[in-house]
């Protein structure tokens, strides 16, 4: 549905945007990672239309966007970053206004805004002017515009974003229903909504696209993932280490002492995730009779992913 | 222009019009203009004194009264749009770019309009006083209404230019000034002694003045009519240009 091919942005001498290619296709949601000003928002700008791409190419449900914008438009429902409205209206004035824009008229636009309030929860501030909406409800009122119409791409600007925890795990909710059958990105800081929603995720810094892939594969890109942790009672944290480093799988283990327990972590010989290691690190507290509390291959984890692509060199070096 | 089109003007119209009306603006804006109109045509412009059945001390004023309370009016079309971000919404909607310039700028103009008809009072004490030319009037009201269309367009162009309103607000009365004074002789007098012929004429002939008086005389000549008909297209062409040059096209 989205095609993005060599797409590059330019503010004068500065390249928002370098270069940047990947699709997303119906019944994909798409998670847009990245530091601030990576470039997650230009790209979306332009993917909807708001910028013109310097060079490259976007097309969305075979429309390009450059040659034939209007009839791209038509399928994309569209949350800027900033979430924002017309504040000299009324909830349902505004959703009223969009709906017309998409050319919807009498009942059916009745019908799209009874549809829209219902799932963002607006019906208590509908005949409420905008300006005094607190940002909650303002945002959802955008995300409710930008789903009127029941576009087939969904464009979402941090779409949680502002919103207390209960209202997060709703939108997160609705994105997962609606990305059955629509294709949707979304960007974000919160790597825990990355893993929880999106069936793809595209890391991007200083306008280049540095990982793409689902967030399993993400996570293997972690160092610690196909790692074993292990916490013992009762052993001396020596022989706990010197044990550990005698089993054939093993590679490096780091063990220490933390109250009256021991707790160790085993890394692989050979880099991967796979039950192996765990099994002979069962094998091997079975056999010395230690008791463990805790036995887990950990999988990886997305911040530390994350963090290791984006960083700067220099900050790099400096953490290591 | 396709119904699509046409539609898509009339939504976008009547959203900037229900938000005139939605605020105070509109009402402070319409008693203003009434007020003033009646002064500067009672007081200042010695209606009864002058013992004719014209509306000329009414339309005098009008380039005066324009050059503050148009740009007051439209200093808000896009800079309140730049300033809190539904300029994107807006622009990623499926509409053409000229179809919201054009929406707004009708909008503005129709509020206007409004603002004018509502001086109707002053044709009836006309028409009861003596019996004034009703061709001549009717003349000055489309003068006058083209007039501020003309500086409307303008202030479209200057509130594109920037996302604060004070800004767009002194740019608009500052070009509306130049486009009064330009024809006026004090200043064409001081061009004539050392720039050429046709640079006076040229700058000349971008006077409102000229042209908004020969309506109060009730003429509508083709030449006025398209002289303000281009400034409003220029202008508005320009706001499409300064909207794409935002978005670093």
């Amino acid at each position: 549905m989205i095609t993005v091919e060599n797409l590059v942005k330019e503010f004068g001498p500065k390249k928002a945007v370098n270069n940047v290619t990947f699709s997303v296709q119906r019944g994909e949601i798409l998670g847009f990672l990245g530091p601030n000003g990576a470039g997650k928002s230009t790209t979306m700008r332009m993917i909807t239309g708001f910028f013109p791409p310097t060079s490259g190419r976007v097309a969305v449900g075979g429309h390009d966007l450059s040659e034939d914008p209007i009839a791209a438009k038509k399928l994309i429902g569209y949350l800027p970053e900033s979430a924002p409205c017309y504040s000299d209206m009324t909830v349902a004035g505004f959703l009223g206004f969009a709906a017309e824009m998409r050319g919807l008229r009498g009942s059916a636009r009745d019908a799209a805004i009874e549809k829209a309030v219902g799932l963002c929860f607006l019906r208590d501030v509908l005949h409420q002017s905008v300006d005094t909406l607190s940002k909650g409800y303002r945002h959802r009122t955008c995300f409710a515009q930008s789903i009127l119409h029941d576009p087939e791409v969904l464009v979402l600007d941090e779409p949680t974003d502002g919103l207390d925890p209960n209202q997060k795990h709703e939108v997160r909710q609705l994105i997962k229903r609606m990305g059955e059958k629509k294709a949707i990105i979304f960007s974000t800081h919160i790597l825990e909504e990355v893993e929880a929603v999106c069936s793809r995720a595209i890391i991007i810094d200083r306008g280049t696209v540095v990982a793409n892939g689902t967030p399993a594969e993400l996570k293997t890109r972690s160092e610690v993932a196909g790692s074993v942790s292990l916490r013992v009672q009762g052993v001396a944290v020596d022989v706990v280490r010197s044990k550990l480093g005698g089993l054939m799988v093993a590679g490096r283990v780091y063990a220490n002492a933390t109250g009256p327990s021991v707790t160790a972590r085993i890394f692989p010989r050979d880099k991967g995730v796979n039950g192996e290691l765990a099994k002979a690190v069962a094998e091997l507290t079975a056999k010395e009779a230690w008791h463990f509390d805790e036995l887990h291959t950990e999988e990886g984890r997305l911040d530390e992913v994350f963090r290791a692509i984006t960083l700067p060199d220099t900050v790099k070096a400096k953490d290591a | 222009m396709s119904p699509d089109s046409l539609r898509n003007v009339w939504t976008i119209a009547k959203r900037e019009l229900t938000g005139y009306f939605n605020s105070p603006v509109a009402y402070v804006f319409i008693v203003i203009f009434l007020l003033l109109n009646g002064f500067f045509t009672f007081m200042l412009g010695g209606f009864f004194e002058r013992g004719e059945a014209t509306l000329n001390s009414f339309f005098t004023w009008h380039p005066w009264l324009y050059l503050f309370l148009v740009p007051a009016a439209g200093m808000r079309l896009w800079a309140e749009e730049r300033r809190v971000g539904t300029l994107e919404l807006l622009l990623t909607m499926p509409i053409a770019p000229w179809e919201a310039i054009v929406g707004k700028f009708v909008a503005c103009w129709a509020f206007l309009a409004l603002a004018l008809a509502l001086t109707f009072p002053v044709v009836f004490t006309v028409g009861f006083l003596g019996s004034p030319d009703f061709g001549t009037i009717l003349a000055g009201y489309v003068g006058s209404l083209l007039l501020a269309g003309a500086y409307l367009a303008v202030t479209v162009m200057t509130s594109a230019l920037t996302r604060n309103q004070v800004i767009s607000f002194i740019l608009s009365v500052v070009i509306c000034f130049f486009l009064i004074l330009c024809g006026w002789e004090p200043v064409t007098n001081l061009l004539v002694r050392w720039a050429p012929d046709w640079f006076v004429n040229t700058v000349a002939a971008f006077s409102v003045m000229p042209h908004f008086a020969g309506f109060q005389r009730g003429v509508v000549d083709l030449r006025d009519l398209v002289f303000f008909a281009s400034v409003m297209v220029f202008s508005l062409f320009s706001t499409s240009v300064i909207l794409r040059g935002l978005r670093g096209a």
